[in-house]
């Protein structure tokens, strides 16, 4: 049983998937608690994996026992074990928090159907993380986004399904190119294994081929995670998504694709491909990070709506990743999973907490959460931590993440990068604050504690143990940072 | 110059027949033209790796004695996997443009964008 743990972290809730809908026709109450069961034992397995592999190195599944590179190979190392982690943990909070979430702001007759596609949705991921075959990986990719383009379409608002739409044709665009990639890796090496292909490819380096496919594997994750001048699409999906999918969304699905476009550069390609290019991509990838860093940020000062500057915050925080990814050594590495970590809890905490205000009063707007710290006292509570963490405050996560990034530019000689996130931190700090003012120390007119209706504790709970995660990551930092130094180590062989 | 063209000219056709689609992804403001665009461009994918899968001198990978010359019959089921995701996406953007025309009676880009403007 135990050696098909990793295919199983993904069997089990693609058949649950399924059951879900059907389930939901006896009672409505069956898909939300399929969906439960589900997220609660990928998150066991995932414990267990990580557990695993720390007491007993890579494992490596063979897809129905034929050997890799013919069979499909699963692949659970450092970093895949610990983005497989958070990734189930976060789907199993929101799980929770789904529940009412999801019963205010979606049709009843919808919720079989919406759990049955949020499971697959997770199973996406899920998928994405522990397989080896580019071509699997562009499978789930697009079960993910499928899945995701329909979850986003379900909000409450008339522009939803619009959103959804956009989101599908710029989603499918960068999907196609990926495919392409993957078609031009396969030209070049006759191999579609990751692990093969990074056998094969250096030899290759000089190939304009490759070089090709590169470049299509780096529009298309672009796309996928939402990196600057391609983030169009997701203001709008994180905004008119419901609360649930947006906290889901926002904090696993760009860090997948994140991961996804990791696993490409290092594993696949190696940090070699960059060598002797007649352009140097890690740099021009660092400028772009920065910007995405800085303009995220300031678009996020022009939002009124919470939801739409949560999603702004997003864009600068994929440029933190970037630019610790293209730092290309293990510091700064380390820099940008540690910030894939980071983001993750601190967005979930800070969707989940804007979800439970919105709860039955609809709120959106920065100006309505005048005097709420004392009305929703832990919602609120939970927002502040998540804000300071996104702020970078010693003993918050978020401060962990900035410091590695800090250090591994400084590691480059880039000391300029620095500034850069300074002041995008500072920016952060113009945001956030302006909503911290509201909530705590401007008195509110609109809304009386009498008419503020109760949030359930099932919505509150979630929000506030992801919170609090913030902090416990951020004071007892050597957690993930021990994990992530033996994944970044890995990475750059 | 034209043997360059001509010895590969099914690259040149799925480079033609992309761009063809990824035009009217963006250029129309139709939304069910956009999805046919957006049929296209991945169509055109299909075409590349059914080429590449050519061998030259090659039959049906059925077995027919060890010294048969096969076609390389990887790149086709890949694409029978790449045509299910397709045809997905293309049901999935159907059912998303049905929606929006049930929320705004249109289902032309420009003129939904000029209704937000009014609704903001």
């Amino acid at each position: 049983m135990i050696e098909h743990f990793p295919v199983l972290v993904i069997v089990i809730p693609l058949v649950l998937a399924l059951i879900a809908p059907v389930a939901g026709r006896f009672n409505r109450i069956y898909s939300w608690a399929i969906a439960f069961l589900a997220t609660l034992f990928s998150f066991m397995v995932a414990v267990i994996l990580l557990q695993q592999v720390m007491s007993s190195g890579t494992i490596s599944y063979w897809m129905g026992g034929w050997e890799p590179p013919w069979g499909i190979e699963y692949v659970i190392d450092y970093l895949s074990a610990f983005v497989l982690l958070i990734v189930s943990f976060l789907a199993f909070a929101v799980t929770i928090f789904a529940r009412k979430s999801v019963a205010e702001e979606i049709d009843e007759e919808k919720h079989p159907a919406f759990y049955g596609v949020y499971l697959l949705f997770i199973t996406g991921l899920m998928g994405m993380i522990v397989t080896g075959d580019v071509f699997n990986l562009y499978v789930f990719l697009e079960i993910s986004s499928l899945t995701g383009y329909a979850l986003v379409a379900m909000g409450r608002r008339r522009r939803a399904p619009l959103a959804g739409f956009r989101y599908l044709v710029i989603g499918t665009v960068g999907a196609t190119f990926i495919l392409l990639g993957i078609g031009y890796l396969y030209i070049a090496t006759g191999t579609l294994n990751m692990a093969d292909l990074g056998l094969r490819l250096p030899g290759l380096f000089n190939s304009r081929l490759v070089i090709t496919a590169f470049a299509f594997f780096a529009i298309g994750f672009s796309i996928k995670i939402a990196l600057f001048p391609l983030h169009t699409w997701l203001p709008d999906a994180y905004t008119y998504a419901p609360s649930s999918v947006s906290a889901l969304m926002a904090s696993t699905g760009t860090k997948v694709g994140a991961y996804s476009f990791i696993r490409i550069i290092f594993t696949v390609f190696g940090v070699k491909v960059f060598l002797n290019q007649w352009v140097s991509v890690p740099y021009f990838f660092l400028i772009i990070a920065s910007v995405a860093m800085l303009v995220g940020s300031i678009l996020a000062i022009a939002q009124t709506n919470i939801k739409k500057m949560l999603a702004y915050s997003s864009v600068s925080q994929i440029g933190y990743i970037i630019l610790g990814v293209f730092l290309m050594n293990p510091i700064g590495l380390q820099g940008g999973l540690l910030h894939i970590f980071n983001h993750a809890l601190m967005k979930c905490a800070l969707f989940m907490s804007v979800g439970c205000i919105a709860y039955k009063t609809g709120i959106s707007n920065i100006n309505d959460l005048k005097g709420l710290g004392f009305k929703k006292p832990y919602a609120m509570a939970a927002f502040t931590v998540g804000a300071l963490s996104m702020i970078g405050i010693p003993l918050t996560v978020g401060f962990v993440s900035k410091w590695y990034l800090a250090l591994g530019s400084l590691e480059n000689g880039m000391w300029y990068l620095i500034p850069v996130i300074v002041i995008s931190s500072i920016l952060m700090l113009a945001y956030f604050w302006r909503v911290i003012d509201n909530i705590y120390f401007k008195a509110g007119e609109q809304i009386d504690v009498v008419k503020m209706p109760a949030t359930p504790a099932s919505m509150v709970i979630p929000t506030v143990i992801v919170a609090a995660l913030c902090l416990v990551f951020g004071t007892l930092a050597f957690i993930p940072v021990g994990i992530t130094e033996k994944a970044a180590l890995l990475l750059l062989g | 110059m034209m043997e360059f063209i001509l010895a590969k000219y099914n690259y040149w056709i799925y480079v033609i027949i992309m761009m063809i689609g990824f035009y009217a992804v963006i250029a129309k403001s139709n939304l069910i033209k956009k999805i046919i665009g957006l049929s296209i461009f991945q169509t055109s994918v299909f075409l590349l790796f059914i080429s590449i899968g050519k061998v030259e001198g090659g039959t049906v990978p059925i077995y027919q004695g060890a010294e048969a010359v096969y076609i390389n019959p990887l790149p086709h089921v890949l694409i029978l996997t790449a045509i299910v995701v397709g045809v997905s996406v293309t049901a999935v953007a159907f059912a998303l443009v049905v929606n929006i025309y049930r929320e705004y009676g249109t289902i032309e880009e420009n003129a939904i964008l000029e209704m937000i403007k009014h609704d903001d």
